[in-house]
């Protein structure tokens, strides 16, 4: 049973990771969106899922890339996988600040109860979800080829690939940018402040609609980079995959600490790899099923996150 | 903030209830029960259905998803907790009545207590960790339950997976009434019977202690623990009990449909239910059974509907809590009062 894991531990490690950034992107979305409304973001999935069909419109029918076609190379490649990757989180990002348009902000101007506010945040994540089933006939969409998987190096009977490679490195850097942005930029400073306190945030000048449409904007941003990455990586997309990734991206944020980024960046990675190694150890179809029990345990036991307070006071 | 009073069915309602008398109000109760009874019988009328069977068409979907929003009412309506996972009560209630209906010899009327305690068992399982957290945290684990119940179905090999399970046997007969696959006349009386039993159950506990409790959990938590009521004890019998109407619906629909499977048990069921409840009148008995009547309804008599049903279905959660938080017939009582003390404050 564990004889794969102890096998292939490395290339296993490595895929974990590439997972695990792809989960803190993501989880940003619900994390700053967390931080600033004290809510959970229910579309954020299906901002995912639509950020996905982003890349696939960029390589499919504008750059017209097929399945057999000539993958890209050089400077074309760069050019293209950017375009794909600005389209992915431009897509995600419109759709992130339509759904606080249309589901958050009349009723947060009403100042109506929590329970009108996830009921209508569920329906808008349903209909994003249905239009795109509609749209796609349930179908699941592969994606063009436009990066060849090229094997670069063998480390420690590891396979390094491509795309894995890319994944880690530019979605690490893309999470610095981000975190960078919160941390130092004028509008990160009054989005933390509405966080820590929303009427001395308001009386402090700060204006709250344009605060929350940015928070999910950027955290939309973050959630298309990630769908990028996620369609060089597996090459599909389909209507429902917001579902299985948005709930790993959320149990990441848990774990990590909800409304707290650095949180999100280490419970991310950590759940990339358990959830790696637990479908070695258990087979990929108990994968759903492992990340909702560490979602459950963790808030059982440690509701707060790994991270819990302590890094909740300094929260970037 | 003003009341506003247009097209306030409720009031209309409860105002003819109220100025009756103790006979009229029974002649009132039984003539409706009547009425409903008789309704299979009505499948020549404008009312039949173009593709489904009209009188299966009132079992399921309407009757099981009136009862399944009934019992999601106590847990969003009455506490006001968001469940996002019903359907995993459903599920587990059916299994229950399909495993020990094709392995042991009991029938459904034996097996409903078990489907029933199970149903219960999974909500305390579940309530416990997260019951005691925010709200939002309920609303997302029991998303996730709902999915982890049909992934687990799905891929075990006692529940044989996808295939499902058939050949589930039928409830036997009560007296003169037989069940029959052609005609599903004593199903839907059944499932009205059940109903009853839940409005019966709602209505007796609404108006005691557990009521009152859930009342003052749903307007203010903080406030309700102050004052020393057990929060935690009641949110989790709000949560079970909702879980075993779950339960019940299912053991009865596994026995009806004779044939489960997992994908009858996805995410969908749980979404349709709770537009029920919400365009129905989030709280408001009547209003959840007419809410959840005509959108259980309304999909199979209009096909083009049906297609495009969840879209529809998330289009109503979203317009409604925008513009008419209360639905179809808004609750009255307590909270109205507390909207009047802020106007003249």
């Amino acid at each position: 049973m564990f004889a794969v894991l102890i096998d292939q531990f490395w290339s296993l490690t490595i895929a974990g990771l590439a997972l695990g950034f792809i989960y803190v992107l993501i989880s940003l979305g619900y994390t700053m969106v967390y931080g600033v409304l004290r809510m959970i973001n229910f579309a954020n999935s299906e901002i995912f899922m639509w950020g996905t069909f982003g890349t696939i419109i960029t390589s499919r029918d504008i750059f017209h890339y097929t399945q057999t076609s000539e993958p890209a190379k050089g400077f074309k490649l760069i050019f293209v996988l950017l375009c794909s990757l600005l389209m992915s989180m431009a897509v995600a990002g419109l759709t992130a600040v339509f759904v606080e348009f249309v589901a958050y902000r009349r009723l947060r101007m009403k100042g109506t109860n929590r329970l009108a506010t996830l009921i209508s945040a569920i329906g808008i994540s349903i209909v994003l979800s249905e239009i795109m089933r509609l749209l796609t006939a349930s179908r699941p969409v592969g994606a063009p080829r436009v990066l060849e998987k090229i094997i670069l190096t063998e480390v420690w009977g590891a396979n390094l690939r491509l795309d894995t490679i890319i994944t880690i490195i530019a979605a690490a850097i893309i999470f610095f940018i981000l975190e960078r942005f919160v941390k130092l930029s004028r509008m990160g400073k009054a989005i933390r402040a509405v966080s820590m306190n929303e009427d001395a945030a308001k009386l402090m000048g700060v204006n709250l609609n344009r605060v929350i449409a940015t928070t999910f904007l950027v955290g939309g941003l973050a959630t298309g980079a990630a769908s990028f990455f996620y369609v060089t990586v597996f090459e599909y997309t389909k209507f429902n995959i917001g579902f299985t990734m948005g709930m790993a991206a959320f149990t990441a944020a848990v774990l990590g600490g909800i409304g707290n980024i650095r949180g999100a960046f280490y419970g991310g990675l950590t759940l990339g790899l358990l959830e790696v190694y637990a479908s070695a150890v258990l087979g990929t179809q108990w994968k759903a099923v492992t990340v909702f029990l560490i979602l459950v345990l963790v808030l059982l036991f440690k509701p707060n996150g790994l991270f819990g307070e302590a890094v909740q006071t300094t929260r970037a | 903030m003003k009341i506003r009073n247009y097209w306030n069915l409720r009031d209309w309602g409860a105002g003819i209830w109220e100025r009756a008398n103790r006979p009229k109000r029974v002649a009132i109760a039984i003539s409706t029960i009547i009425l409903v009874a008789l309704l299979p019988f009505a499948g020549a009328s404008f009312l039949a259905t173009p593709i489904a069977a009209y009188d299966a068409v009132l079992v399921y979907p309407v009757g099981v998803f009136v009862l399944m929003a009934l019992g999601l009412n106590i847990v969003v309506g009455k506490s006001g907790m968001l469940d996002l996972g019903y359907v995993a009560f459903f599920a587990i209630g059916a299994y229950t009545m399909a495993l020990m209906g094709t392995h042991t010899g009991l029938n459904t009327w034996e097996i409903m207590p078990f489907g029933i305690g199970f149903a219960m068992l999974a909500g305390v399982l579940l309530g416990l960790p997260t019951l005691r957290l925010r709200g939002d945290y309920l609303a997302i684990v029991t998303l996730g339950f709902g999915e982890i119940v049909r992934l687990v179905v799905l891929n075990s090999t006692w529940s044989k997976g996808p295939n499902g399970i058939a050949n589930i046997p039928m409830p036997p007969n009560i007296g003169p009434l037989k069940f029959k696959l052609e005609d599903q006349k004593v199903f839907f009386w059944v499932v009205v019977t059940m109903i009853l039993l839940t409005i019966w159950m709602i209505r007796r506990l609404s108006i005691r202690r557990p009521g009152r409790a859930w009342e003052a959990i749903r307007q203010d938590e903080d406030a309700a623990e102050l004052m020393g009521i057990p929060t935690l004890k009641y949110k989790i019998w709000s949560f079970t009990l909702g879980a075993a109407v779950g339960g019940a619906a299912g053991v009865l629909f596994a026995s009806k449909n004779l044939f489960i499977a997992p994908e009858m048990f996805s995410l969908n069921v749980s979404i349709l239910i709770l537009s029920c409840v919400v365009f129905g009148g989030i709280g408001n008995i009547w209003g959840v059974v007419i809410g959840a009547a005509i959108l259980g309804y309304l999909p199979e008599r209009i096909r083009f509907i049906s297609d495009a049903r969840l879209l529809v279905f998330g289009l109503v959660l979203v317009i409604v809590m925008n513009f008419r938080p209360d639905g179809l017939l808004p609750r009255k009582k307590r909270e109205k009062a507390i909207v009047k003390k802020e106007v003249n404050a």
